[in-house]
């Protein structure tokens, strides 16, 4: 096992640049989670580090070594593909043991360590088949297993999971990280899907445009997101914004305004909020709360229409406009299923969040 | 069925009825004129089977004429020509696959325009440079000079079998600690099977049937192949339709055998290279 | 050790030329053969045309300029071979891709022993095309053949004599060979593309009210249109090279009416031994095939940006 030092990477096609400078330290045993839309250049990353893309500039090391100018042979790490890449003419056995092979590692150590990752797997009474004999689920646990046999310094992930359908996806994401648990491997594993990095990150590097938005655990990021793209990005349904300026004397309503601070909306309504310091009074500023965090209450300082009404069974998605602006609530009182053509809401202030006008968290 | 459709049915097996027998009758007749005893060849005229048949053609072509010789030359140079050109397509069609490198399109360029040339034209110069090599009235210098004509085709066949096959594959065994040339040998060759089944079958077929330089490059019967063998039989005895013919079909048969093999592989290859432009 | 410590971005000099020759380490074995067996063969070929190249003639291999185009140029044989090349690619590439599309068209459709029909279809394209001329010489010949009595039968020809022999009909005897073996070709290029088609744009095309003659024009034919004009362009400089037909078949007669210039090449330079003369028409159909093929990529280009 091993550590991964990434140095000020980046990477560009010709002219275009897709990685703007990453740096990332990854200590032994963890798991990473590079996740970001489609077109972030987590991808690009990854296969920096597997060494299937050149690293324009910056360094990359794996255990302390700069691996820059090595060939992905040479690194010793394993990696599992979106599409899992099983050799079509291989058995499932002779897939998983071609690293092992390809090392001229003895004959019973094969043997013995197919059989280990086979057991841990489930693949046992599979080995003798080829991939196009499997099911998709099957050709996933393959795909780990390749990767396992070798006990290599790192495990890569590209999407592992976004070819199996949703509830077989929910199975194999508990099934990584119990491995996980079990083999205690650095990983870095790249998704799109934010509930993936949440349940299986010990740290969480979330992406967009080719830069680093915010690098934590998942619960940092879900309760101090640094900057309006992660906001938006964690969490599902995601966070509501509106846009408003910060006011220090807030006109009162009565409770709570002691800190003498605000939001003021479009409409002139205040949303009372703890001061922060690093923004200047009358600064333009989006103010942020979760759909979950939002409670409906008669009493409550803001009045919304609402526009739908979606049960998902669990809770209930509500759809609201405030002020024309689209808003989402998320709530498990079934009472919401009724709601009438109105409701009334509060912003309790501890989930509120603020960005200023660049985007970033203010505090 | 509707009986719209019934027809339409009708129609459609009709018209492959007409273009099977469009296609093999010639084949048909020679078959039948190469069995058909000479007494009879003029008397039946067009009757389309003799009312007695015989093997007497392939009996002389084989036991008194050089078509033995001519038939084991044929094989060594389509044989040895098959194999050097899908080594070699092989090779430069995963470069032009998987690379992307300043040369590609000039190479794609050149390639292409050798398709151009009227070979007749190279004949000279191809002699005058095999000629102190001791390459002329060899099979050698037949392979090497039908391997260079047959590589560009048989380069862009490769190419498109290549690129049926994802790069994951490659990315996946160097990770696992190939290097890119072991992967291509031991991972992606293999996947490529039906690919160079159809490149083998074709270089084979073309080189089987190659004329012109068969002709200027080679004389005297020694290293003569099937298709001069065949010309020169048929200025030589060309009223003796029996024997041409029994010696075309025996040159047909090789020929046809491989081109059965591959060319379900044939239609495949060039699917997945129209799926990718 | 210096070096490691600057921490420079390249990569050492090493990596970086294995990385950069790999490619051409891939190809070089092929373009080696061609650039020696071909393109050199092919630049000494086009010195020919400027030079007195006579195989029997020991006084011969002098430079004498454009003395070759010069006689070109009023070389009525050439101009009517030109035209015999003209007539002999346009119906042979005609017929060819048309009956080709139809056979494709028809292969598209799954029946019961599609896989052996498809097997016996293509097998012309397996026989040489030198045996495919002598056997189709063979069935117009009326001594042996049934066409010559079958065309009689008919009423196309007034006696059962060989066409082949004669002036005004000799050229469809190799035009008629030549389709028998090309259309193979045809077909299993445009059997590809189609199979190529997904087969939901019909589905999409059926359930928006579209006819078959609908479906096969808005989408069959766009999509097959890339295909067509690469093979029909790939096809029409083949033919006009071809000339093993012609010259097994009617060697350039009757009176010159099936001379090609591929085969009056051949007979100049095989019959007559003028390499210098033959080299020198040889350049002017390569030069002519170039800007035929240049035109139609130009034109390709132009349509594709309009569209």
């Amino acid at each position: 096992m091993a550590s991964i030092d990434i140095e000020s990477v980046r990477k560009s096609y010709g002219p275009f640049p897709v990685l703007h400078g990453v740096d990332l330290t990854i200590k032994d045993g963890e798991f990473i989670v590079l996740v970001g839309p489609s077109g972030c250049g987590k991808s690009t990353l990854l296969r920096m580090i597997a060494g299937l893309e050149e690293v324009t500039s910056g360094e990359i090391r794996i255990s302390g070594n700069r691996v820059n100018d090595l060939a992905p042979k040479d690194r010793d790490i394993a990696m599992v593909f979106q599409s899992y890449a099983l050799y079509p003419h291989m058995s499932v056995a002779d897939n998983m043991s071609y690293s092992l092979r390809l090392r001229k590692t003895a004959k019973e150590k094969i043997a013995s360590a197919v059989g280990a990752a086979a057991t841990k797997l489930g693949l046992d009474p599979l080995l003798e088949r080829r991939p196009k004999a499997l099911s998709g689920g099957q050709r996933q646990r393959v795909a780990m297993g390749r990767a396992i046999v070798r006990q290599p310094k790192a495990f890569l992930f590209d999407e592992p999971l976004s070819n199996l359908d949703a509830r077989l996806r929910e199975q194999m994401r508990a099934e990584i990280k119990k491995l996980h648990a079990d083999l205690k491997a650095t990983s870095i594993y790249v998704t799109h899907d934010q509930i993936e990095a949440m349940t299986l990150a010990d740290r969480i590097v979330a992406m967009h445009g080719g830069i680093v938005q915010q690098v934590g655990s998942p619960l940092e990021l879900y309760d101090t997101p640094a900057n309006l793209f992660v906001a938006g990005f964690i969490g599902s349904p995601g966070m509501n914004f509106l846009e408003g300026r910060y006011v220090v004397s807030a006109e009162g309503d009565g409770k709570g305004a002691s800190e003498g601070a605000g939001i003021r909306l479009s409409d002139g309504t205040v949303v009372p909020v703890a001061r922060r310091t690093d923004i200047q009074p009358d600064a333009a500023v989006t103010l942020g709360i979760r759909p979950e965090h939002v409670v409906i209450s008669d009493t409550g300082m803001l009045e919304a229409s609402v526009d739908l009404v979606e049960p998902t069974g669990f809770g209930i998605i509500l759809h609201l406009s405030l002020h024309g602006l689209p808003f989402k609530i998320f709530t498990l009182d079934r009472d919401a299923l009724s709601a009438g053509p109105k409701v009334r809401v509060d912003f309790p202030r501890k989930y509120l969040h603020v960005f200023d006008e660049k985007g970033d968290r203010a505090d | 069925m509707r009986p719209g459709k019934l027809l339409l049915t009708g129609a459609h097996r009709g018209a492959i009825l007409v273009y099977v027998v469009f296609a093999l009758f010639p084949l048909f007749w020679l078959l039948k004129v190469s069995v058909t005893p000479n007494d009879l060849l003029y008397s039946e005229g067009v009757r389309m089977w003799p009312s007695r048949t015989t093997f007497e053609h392939f009996d002389f072509v084989i036991a008194h004429s050089a078509f033995p010789t001519f038939f084991k030359n044929s094989l060594i140079v389509s044989g040895a020509t098959a194999i050097v050109v899908t080594i070699l397509a092989s090779l430069s069609g995963y470069a032009l696959s998987r690379f992307s490198f300043k040369a590609k399109y000039w190479i794609v360029a050149l390639m292409l325009i050798t398709q151009m040339f009227p070979l007749v034209m190279l004949v000279a110069p191809i002699f005058r440079m095999l000629s102190p090599l001791g390459l002329t009235n060899s099979l050698t210098g037949l392979v090497i000079v039908y391997s260079a004509f047959n590589v560009p085709f048989a380069t862009f066949l490769m190419q498109s079998f290549f690129d049926g096959i994802p790069k994951d594959l490659e990315e996946a065994a160097m990770i696992d600690g190939a290097t890119q040339f072991v992967a291509f040998r031991q991972i992606i060759l293999p996947l490529t099977l039906p690919g160079i089944a159809a490149t083998l079958g074709f270089v084979f077929t073309a080189a089987w049937s190659e004329l012109l330089f068969a002709l200027m490059l080679i004389s005297g019967n020694d290293a003569a192949t099937f298709p001069v063998g065949l010309l020169t039989f048929v200025s030589k005895f060309s009223v003796d339709f029996g024997q041409m013919m029994a010696a075309g079909v025996l040159a047909l048969i090789p020929a046809c055998l491989f081109f059965l093999l591959i060319q379900r592989y044939l239609v495949q290859g060039l699917t997945a290279g129209a799926v990718k432009g | 050790m210096m070096h490691q410590s600057m921490k420079q971005n390249r990569p050492p000099l090493r990596k970086r030329i294995a990385d950069a020759s790999e490619p051409y380490l891939y190809s070089a074995p092929a373009l080696i053969l061609i650039v020696a067996v071909m393109l050199v063969p092919l630049v000494v070929g086009i010195s020919y045309a400027f030079r007195d190249i006579q195989l029997l003639n020991p006084f011969s291999g002098g430079f004498i300029g454009l003395d070759h185009f010069r006689a070109l140029s009023q070389d009525d044989a050439f101009f009517g071979a030109l035209r015999n090349t003209l007539w002999w690619t346009g119906a042979s590439v005609f017929f060819q891709f048309t009956f080709g599309l139809i056979l494709a068209l028809l292969l598209d459709k799954p029946f019961y022993g599609r896989g052996l029909v498809q097997a016996l279809v293509f097998l012309p394209w397996a026989v040489p095309s030198f045996l495919a001329g002598l056997n189709w010489a063979w069935l117009f010949n009326p001594v042996i053949g049934p066409l010559p009595h079958w065309l009689y039968a008919l009423g196309l020809l007034d006696e059962p004599h060989n066409i082949l022999s004669d002036p005004h009909l000799a050229m469809w005897g190799p035009i008629v060979a030549n389709v028998w073996w090309g259309i193979p070709f045809f077909a299993i290029t445009l059997l590809a593309a189609l199979q190529a088609i997904p087969r939901d744009l019909y589905e999409a095309a059926s359930i928006d009210g579209a006819g078959p003659v609908q479906r096969f024009m808005s989408i069959t034919l766009p999509f097959l249109a890339p295909t067509i004009a690469i093979t029909v362009l790939l096809r029409t400089v083949w033919i006009s090279n071809f000339a093993d037909l012609i010259v097994v078949m009617t060697n350039g007669g009757p009176a010159d009416r099936t001379q090609i210039v591929a085969s009056y090449i051949f007979t100049q330079a095989f019959k007559r031994l003028d390499f210098g003369y033959a080299s020198a028409i040889a350049l002017v159909l390569l030069v002519l095939l170039l800007v035929y093929s240049m035109l139609i990529v130009l034109l390709r280009q132009t349509m594709l940006n309009k569209g």
